[in-house]
């Protein structure tokens, strides 16, 4: 790959974005992963996937980093943007819609002061936002599973945000101009803390879900694309961002949102490209693979020096 | 007149004696109510709705509560709560800061069960859950503190499934039915819902909350006045209107008052009575209670299709179902075909294509602005040829079966043993055509008048080219318009059918 490229983020030693991640949060992974928190057990299975996160893993090994920062499809809020302010969640999470794969037992920090602080400056910034200080407030599956697969020591704190849902009452222009503007503002507040964060959009590419299960849900002889339609959209997507073309990604979000029901409407991966001031940057591809019908890829951006160099 | 379930006859209604839903009961979905009704007059007020709600349950012998809750989405088919005493402590994703509410509830995990052997006798994906710690969507929550506070009722909460449509949620409330009716309870059905649900993207004031636009509300009340009136049918088939008018077009369209209607035997005999509408934080919500009753507006003024076994797209895993029906498999050739034509299609061909030889005929039905002609092929089903309704004539599908042969054009798809056979895509057009023409002409119209067709190919690729050859002889110079879609099989051996809406 060229080192021509312009590094996403602005590196600096005190503080700032020093990779990202898209990093999809598909509960199932936990599941095939068997960690001790999550009660049910598994086979195994989506091993293309789970070996996408290892490499993601290892990849981000040489990477420090002080905090997660993560936006997760599954807090949605209509009210604004929120932020997680409490310190520290222990419960048990049960994803509401596959409760047989995922009941798991988290245990998170959080860095309030950095949430207070991306808070603060996506508000001076014109944004509605809103500190969730509630301490019976369950942490959402999305984050927990994205937090869990990329970082399974639980080790770091975590600033989680919430995705509203813009583009259900206005359009896919609107959250991405939201989005754009949060990622901003993302990054601006990331960079006066001083702190080292790793940004992770969690979501899946298209989105269209087989409705029954098997017997035995990691039965990989089932597992596939629910349409060619879809798998072409994924494959382009990918094959943008691992060319460094963020900025198409970003023009052709509309489109890509309304015909592969992509869970991009969220925000997550508009708003992580922001905060990576739209990088050339050639992201990493680490692994991609269908579960239940979407389509899931696990890709790395690294910023600062060595930006580039890594591309596949 | 139609009877539906062996339900409904025209003008009066089953009384409920034995078993079945004796009360239904429309709730919103916000916590505002529950935790901070002094905050807002409009909220207190929903607040005392609820409790008059609660009271009339009381005051019922309901032996069972069902909640059909459109905050608790699902993928795999629907799931039904069966844990027998769920317990935890819910907050609101948005208004976490109204506060927490604590719950333990009783549930009928034998119903539970009940219902999801129904839902599976009748070709749905179901399942039950019963995990701790299970999240309960904040609608049933809030339902069940309010309108069973004591647990005085045991309850059973179902799931709203984002992808089903009209026929799998109607299907969904027939098994429920079922249910009731073996374990012989008396259950008052709940559902959880918004009406317009568009709420304000910024944080407001408690005291300045009202509904977010005119039109919002203006919809709000048609829809209460219909319910207050008992139309709950017509509301019903009122659900995809409402939803592009009034809802944030999120995954999980409005499809609650299917379900309901299903589970009261869709019809449109209730008394109904509105107890509150208010906003919350812009949303509309209503408290509205339909009791049964011997005389309404009478039976609804219009209807799908029904459907007692779901057939869709549940099969897509399994390669030997493979042959079923996708939705993926509908091409559509306009644009503004809607998803409404694919969904009851669907459904109605999938049903009918489980008959290797086609089914068997029908003669036309009679009745006012009804025409049929013995020149035109007998019916597959209890409809007429043509209806007339004002300057309108809608004719049903015709394909290009003959009248008096039954026999079919350019030759049958395939044969009785269901081998396929090479036919001729325009010699069944043709056929097709002048079978439309002749209901036309029977009827007192011409090809001359036909202002819409939609037509349906079992095969658009093989067969587009030489439909489209034919349909130009004869409709170039009328103009009506068009939409052509693909479908996996029509109901008799035929390759082509059409649905003409004329001039009468
Ligand atoms: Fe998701």
């Amino acid at each position: 790959m060229s080192k021509t490229h312009r590094p996403c983020g602005v590196y600096m030693a005190e503080g700032g974005i020093v990779a990202a991640a898209l990093a999809p949060h598909p509960p199932h992974l936990v599941y095939a992963e068997n960690p001790e928190q999550n009660e049910p057990t598994s086979e195994g299975g989506w091993e293309q996937l789970r070996w996408g996160y290892e490499r993601l893993r290892n990849s981000l090994k040489d990477v420090e980093y002080d905090v997660i920062v993560i936006l997760s499809p599954h807090w949605q809020t209509y009210v604004g943007t929120h932020f997680l302010g409490v310190e520290h969640f222990k419960s048990l999470s049960v994803d509401p819609i596959f409760p047989n794969l995922f009941r798991f037992h988290y245990d998170m920090n959080v860095d309030v002061e950095l949430a207070k602080a991306i808070h603060d400056m996506a508000k001076e910034d014109g944004m509605s936002v809103k500190m969730m200080e509630n301490p019976d407030f369950r942490v959402d599956y999305g984050t927990i599973v994205s937090c869990h697969m990329v970082r399974p020591q639980w080790d770091k704190p975590v600033v989680a945000i919430s995705s509203n849902r813009s583009r259900h009452y206005y359009s896919v222009e609107v959250m991405q101009e939201m989005m754009m503007q949060l990622g901003e503002s993302t990054r601006k507040a990331i960079e006066a803390s001083g702190k080292r964060a790793l940004v992770i959009a969690s979501n899946s590419l298209s989105h269209r879900h087989f409705t029954t299960e098997t017997a035995v849900p990691e039965d990989m002889s089932k597992e596939h694309i629910t349409s060619h339609a879809m798998h072409l959209w994924d494959m382009r997507m990918i094959e943008m961002m691992r060319s460094g073309k963020a900025r198409e990604v970003l023009d052709m979000m509309p489109e890509f949102v309304e015909q592969s029901i992509a869970e991009a409407d969220g925000g997550a991966l508009t708003w992580m490209l922001s905060a990576l001031e739209v990088p050339e940057t050639p992201a990493i591809l680490h692994g991609y693979g269908t579960i239940i019908g979407t389509g899931n890829a696990i890709m790395e951006w690294k910023c600062g020096e060595g930006a580039g160099e890594s591309g596949d | 007149m139609r009877s539906w379930n062996g339900n409904v006859v025209k003008g009066q209604v089953r009384a409920v004696t034995e078993s079945g839903v004796i009360k239904s009961i429309v709730v919103p979905a916000h916590p505002h109510p529950y935790l901070v009704p002094e905050q807002n007059e409009g909220w207190g007020r929903l607040r005392a709705a609820f409790d008059s709600a609660r009271e009339e349950i009381e005051n019922s012998d309901a032996d069972l509560l069902i909640i059909y809750s459109t905050l608790w989405p699902s993928i795999i088919g629907h799931q039904i709560q069966a844990d027998p005493n769920p317990e935890w402590i819910f907050v609101d994703h948005d208004f976490h800061d109204v506060g927490s509410i604590p719950y333990s509830f009783d549930i009928d995990s034998k119903f539970a069960e009940a219902w999801d052997e129904a839902n599976k006798k009748r070709g749905l994906q179901s399942r039950t859950v019963a995990y701790h710690g299970f999240p309960i969507d904040g609608g049933s929550v809030v339902a069940l503190k309010l309108l069973n506070p004591d647990n005085r009722i045991p309850a059973v909460i179902c799931s709203s499934n984002i992808y089903s449509n009209r026929s799998e949620t109607t299907v969904l409330a027939k098994a429920c039915l079922d249910a009731l009716k073996e374990q012989g309870r008396k259950a008052v059905a709940v559902v959880v819902m918004s009406l317009s649900n568009r709420m304000f993207t910024e944080p407001i004031d408690a005291s300045d909350d009202k509904i977010h636009s005119l039109k919002d509300d203006e919809w709000n009340n048609k829809i209460l006045e219909f319910l207050g009136d008992g139309r709950l049918e017509d509301v019903a088939q009122l659900s995809r209107n409402i939803h592009s008018q009034i809802r944030v077009q999120k995954v999980v369209s409005f499809k609650p008052m299917w379900w309901l209607s299903g589970m009261n035997g869709q019809h449109n005999n209730f008394t109904g009575r509105v107890l509150a509408y208010e906003a919350l934080h812009g949303a509309g919500g209503g408290v509205v209670i339909l009791d049964p009753s011997g005389d309404g507006v009478g039976d609804k003024e219009y209807d799908e299709d029904d459907v007692e076994f779901y057939q869709g797209d549940r099969s897509v895993l399994d390669s030997v179902m493979a042959e079923t029906i996708a939705e993926e498999e509908v091409q559509i050739e306009s644009e503004e075909s809607s998803e409404d034509i694919e969904t009851s299609l669907l459904m109605a061909l999938a049903k009918e294509q489980q008959s290797e030889h086609g089914p068997e005929l029908w003669e036309p039905t009679e009745g006012d602005g009804q025409h049929s002609t013995e020149k035109a092929p007998k019916p597959v089903g209890p409809y007429p040829h043509a209806r007339k309704v004002g300057d309108l004539l809608y004719l049903s599908g015709v394909g290009p079966r003959q009248a008096d042969s039954n026999d079919i054009p350019g030759g049958p798809i395939k044969d009785e043993e269901g081998e396929t056979l090479d036919y001729d895509i325009e010699a069944q057009t043709k056929a097709c055509i002048e079978n439309v023409k002749t209901i036309l002409e029977t009827s007192g119209s011409s090809l001359d008048n036909v202002l819409d067709v939609t037509s349906f190919l079992i095969d658009m690729d093989r067969d587009f080219k030489g439909y489209n050859k034919v349909y130009g002889e004869y409709f170039a110079e009328i103009g009506a318009t068009r939409t052509t879609l693909a479908v996996r099989a029509l109901p008799t051996p035929i390759a082509v059918e059409l649905k003409v809406i004329a001039k009468a």
